[in-house]
C-alpha cells in the first residue's frame, strides 16, 4: 500500500512544482494527436457525410471496411506504417520512423475510420426530410452538406472527441513509429511505460494523473454542449 | 394567364409501380389550388416532383416554362419556388435563424436579411419568439416559423405539403386563416396538397381530386364539389348520399329519375332510359315539420322520411333519414331545436331539382 501512498504523494509533488520534464510530455501529446485528430476530421468528415446520405454502388463494402477500420489494433497500425518507413521500406527514404510525423500518421490511421464511421451514424439518423427541406430552401450542394453537419453536430462532436480520445490514449503504434525518444517522441502513454518500467512510479503516476485529466477535461466538455443542446432537443 | 408549372405525360415509378400517371396539369400565376386526395394518392410525390426533389420516371415538367435538363438549372429554378412540409423541419437554432435561413443562401446582406425576417415574423404574429430555440417551440409556433422560412424568400411558388395536418383543430384553423390573408394579400401563386376535403373547400380557388396517382378533376372548387365528375370524386369531395337509379322520362329538361320505387325531379342534360347516379349534398336538403298537410315549396322533391340518427358534426347535425332510400342532411343547433327533432318521428325533407347532380352510368 505504500507504494501507492508515496508514489501518489511524489507525484503531487511533481506536479505541484511544475516539473519541466514531466509537463513537457504531455504538450509533446499534444503535439501529435491534435495535428492528428485534425487530419483524421479532414479525411474522415466528407467520408462520413458521403457515405451517410449517398447511394451508390459499393457502398456496403465501404460500409464494412470502415467499421472494421474503427477497431483496428493500434499496434498493428503501428507494424504497418513502421514497415512502410523503415529505411528498406517504400517510403524509407522519406527518414520519417521515429518522428512526431509517423506518429501522426499512424494515429490518423486510427483516428479517420472512428470520425467517418461516428459521422456516417450520425447523418443517418437525421430526419430525410432535412434534406429536402433544405434544397427546398434554395441551398446550393455545399451548403446542403455543411446545413447538415450543423444539423448532427453534438454527434459529429462525439465523433471528433472519440478520436481524440482513441488516439491520446494508445500506446501501441506510439511506441512503434515514435520509439519513446526523449524530448521528441515520448508522449504521455509511452512515458508511463517506460517510466513503470524504471520502478519510477512517482513520475507514471503523475504523468498518468495528466492524461487521465486530459481524458476527463475532452469528456466534460463533450457532455455539457450535449446536456446544455438537449435542454432545447429533447429527443 | 402566365403558366408557372405545366406537367405533360407524367409517369412516376417505384419499383416498377406506377405512382403517378398525370396527362396534363397546370397552375397559373396568381392562382391557389388545392389537390386533394387521400393518404397514398402521391400527392406529396408530384409535389418534390415540381420542385424538382424528385427526377420524374418520364414526362416533362416545366417550370417558368423551363424544363430543367441539369442541376444547375434544377436549382435556379428551385429558388424561386419554395416548400414547406407538413412536419416543421425547423433547424436546431434559434427563431431568427431558421427564417433567415433561405435569405443567407442566396447570399443576401445583413441589413437586408433583418429587416425582411422581422417584417415577416410580424406578418405571422411570431416576433415574440425571434431568439427563441426552435425546439422549445410549441407544435403551431413551430410551423408559424416554418411557413414563414418559405414566405420570407417571396416565392413564385409556394407549395405546401399538408402544413396544418399534425396540428390540433383550434390551432389549424388559427393558422390557416392567418396564412391565407398573407396568400390572398399578396397574390401568392399556391399548390396546396390536403386529404381535407372542407380544407379545400375553404382556402382554394380552384381543385384538383387526385387519386391513385391520377388527377380524376380539375376546375373552380365549387364547380367541382357541386359538380363531381364520378362516383368516387363524389364520395371523397363529401356527397354524401349516392343513389342508383334510371331516368325514366324527361320534359323541358327535367328529368324523372326512379329510385327504389321513389321519383326524383333533377335538371340534368343526360338522356331519357340512361342509367345514372344521384349525387345529393347533405347541405342540400332542407327539413320541414311534418304535417299533413303538403307544405308549398318551390323544391320539386319532398319526401315524408323518418329520423334514423342525429349526430353531432363539428358545428351542424348531421341528420340520417329513411325516405325509401338513404338521405343525409346537415341543419344547425337552432333548427335541431326549433324543430324538435327526436328519432323515429316523422319529417318531411326536400331537394330542389337543380342541387342534385346525376351522374352518368356507364
Amino acid at each position: 500500500m505504500d507504494i501507492f501512498i508515496e508514489g501518489i504523494k511524489q507525484a503531487i509533488q511533481l506536479l505541484v512544482e511544475l516539473n519541466r520534464e514531466i509537463f513537457l510530455i504531455p504538450w509533446r501529446s499534444l503535439l501529435v494527436s491534435g495535428p492528428s485528430v485534425l487530419i483524421s476530421l479532414l479525411i474522415g468528415m466528407p467520408i462520413g457525410v458521403i457515405m451517410g446520405l449517398a447511394k451508390f454502388p459499393g457502398r456496403k463494402l465501404l460500409l464494412s471496411l470502415i467499421y472494421t477500420g474503427m477497431g483496428f489494433p493500434p499496434t498493428v497500425v503501428g507494424l504497418f506504417v513502421a514497415l512502410l518507413l523503415w529505411r528498406s521500406g517504400p517510403l524509407g527514404y522519406l527518414s520519417l520512423l521515429y518522428s512526431p510525423t509517423a506518429m501522426i500518421i499512424a494515429q490518423v490511421i486510427i483516428a479517420t475510420p472512428i470520425v467517418a464511421g461516428l459521422i456516417l451514424a450520425a447523418m443517418q439518423q437525421l430526419d430525410p426530410k432535412l434534406q429536402l427541406q433544405a434544397l427546398s430552401l434554395g441551398a446550393n450542394k455545399l451548403q446542403l452538406l455543411w446545413t447538415l453537419i450543423k444539423e448532427a453536430r453534438i454527434t459529429s462532436l462525439a465523433a471528433i472527441m472519440a478520436a481524440f480520445g482513441g488516439i491520446i490514449s494508445e500506446v501501441g503504434s506510439a511506441m512503434i513509429v515514435g520509439g519513446n525518444i526523449k524530448g521528441k517522441t515520448r508522449i504521455l502513454t509511452t512515458a508511463i511505460v517506460l517510466f513503470t518500467r524504471m520502478g519510477k512510479f512517482e513520475k507514471a503516476i503523475a504523468v498518468s494523473i495528466i492524461l487521465l485529466f486530459l481524458s476527463f477535461l475532452a469528456n466534460f466538455a463533450l457532455t455539457y454542449i450535449q446536456q446544455r443542446e438537449r435542454i432545447y432537443w429533447k429527443h | 394567364m402566365e403558366t408557372l408549372v405545366k406537367v405533360e405525360n407524367l409517369i412516376h415509378k417505384y419499383d416498377d409501380k406506377i405512382v403517378l400517371d398525370i396527362e396534363e396539369f397546370e397552375l397559373n400565376r396568381g392562382e391557389v389550388l388545392a389537390l386533394v386526395g387521400s393518404n397514398g394518392a402521391g400527392k406529396s410525390t408530384f409535389l418534390r416532383i415540381l420542385n424538382l426533389l424528385e427526377k420524374p420516371s418520364r414526362g416533362t415538367v416545366k417550370i417558368f416554362g423551363v424544363f430543367p435538363t441539369n442541376n444547375k438549372q434544377k436549382h435556379i429554378l428551385r429558388r424561386r419556388m419554395a416548400m414547406v412540409f407538413q412536419e416543421p423541419l425547423l433547424f436546431k437554432s434559434t427563431v431568427y435563424n431558421n427564417v433567415s435561413y433561405g435569405l443567407k443562401m442566396r447570399k443576401k446582406n445583413k441589413d437586408f436579411i433583418k429587416n425582411k425576417v422581422l417584417e415577416t415574423l410580424e406578418k405571422f404574429g411570431i416576433s415574440h419568439l425571434i431568439n427563441r430555440q426552435a425546439g422549445t417551440l410549441s407544435g403551431g409556433e413551430a410551423q408559424r416559423v416554418s411557413l414563414a422560412r418559405a414566405l420570407v424568400l417571396e416565392p413564385e411558388i409556394l407549395l405546401l405539403d399538408e402544413p396544418f395536418a399534425a396540428l390540433d383543430q383550434p390551432t389549424r384553423e388559427e393558422l390557416r386563416d392567418d396564412l391565407y390573408k398573407i396568400i390572398r394579400k399578396e397574390n401568392q401563386t399556391t399548390l396546396h396538397v390536403t386529404h381535407d376535403r372542407n380544407e379545400a373547400l375553404v382556402i382554394s380557388d380552384n381543385v384538383a381530386v387526385i387519386n391513385e396517382g391520377e388527377i380524376l378533376q380539375r376546375g373552380r372548387t365549387e364547380s367541382v364539389f357541386n359538380r363531381p365528375i364520378n362516383e368516387f370524386v363524389a364520395n371523397f369531395l363529401g356527397v354524401e348520399t349516392i343513389l342508383y337509379g334510371k331516368i325514366t322520362s324527361k320534359r323541358n329538361g327535367l328529368c324523372i329519375v326512379s329510385i327504389n320505387n321513389q321519383k326524383l325531379e333533377v335538371v340534368s342534360d343526360l338522356g331519357e332510359g340512361e342509367k345514372v347516379i344521384a349525387c345529393i349534398r347533405p347541405e342540400n336538403v332542407t327539413l320541414l315539420k311534418y304535417s299533413l298537410k303538403a307544405p308549398l315549396t318551390s323544391a320539386r322533391n319532398s319526401f315524408i322520411s323518418t329520423i334514423k340518427d342525429i349526430s353531432s358534426y363539428g358545428l351542424v347535425y348531421r341528420v340520417a333519414m329513411d325516405c325509401g332510400f338513404n338521405l343525409t342532411s346537415f341543419i344547425t343547433r337552432e333548427s335541431l331545436d326549433r324543430l324538435n327533432l327526436k328519432i323515429g318521428e316523422k319529417i318531411i325533407s326536400s331537394i330542389k331539382a337543380t342541387s342534385i347532380h346525376l351522374l352518368s352510368r356507364k
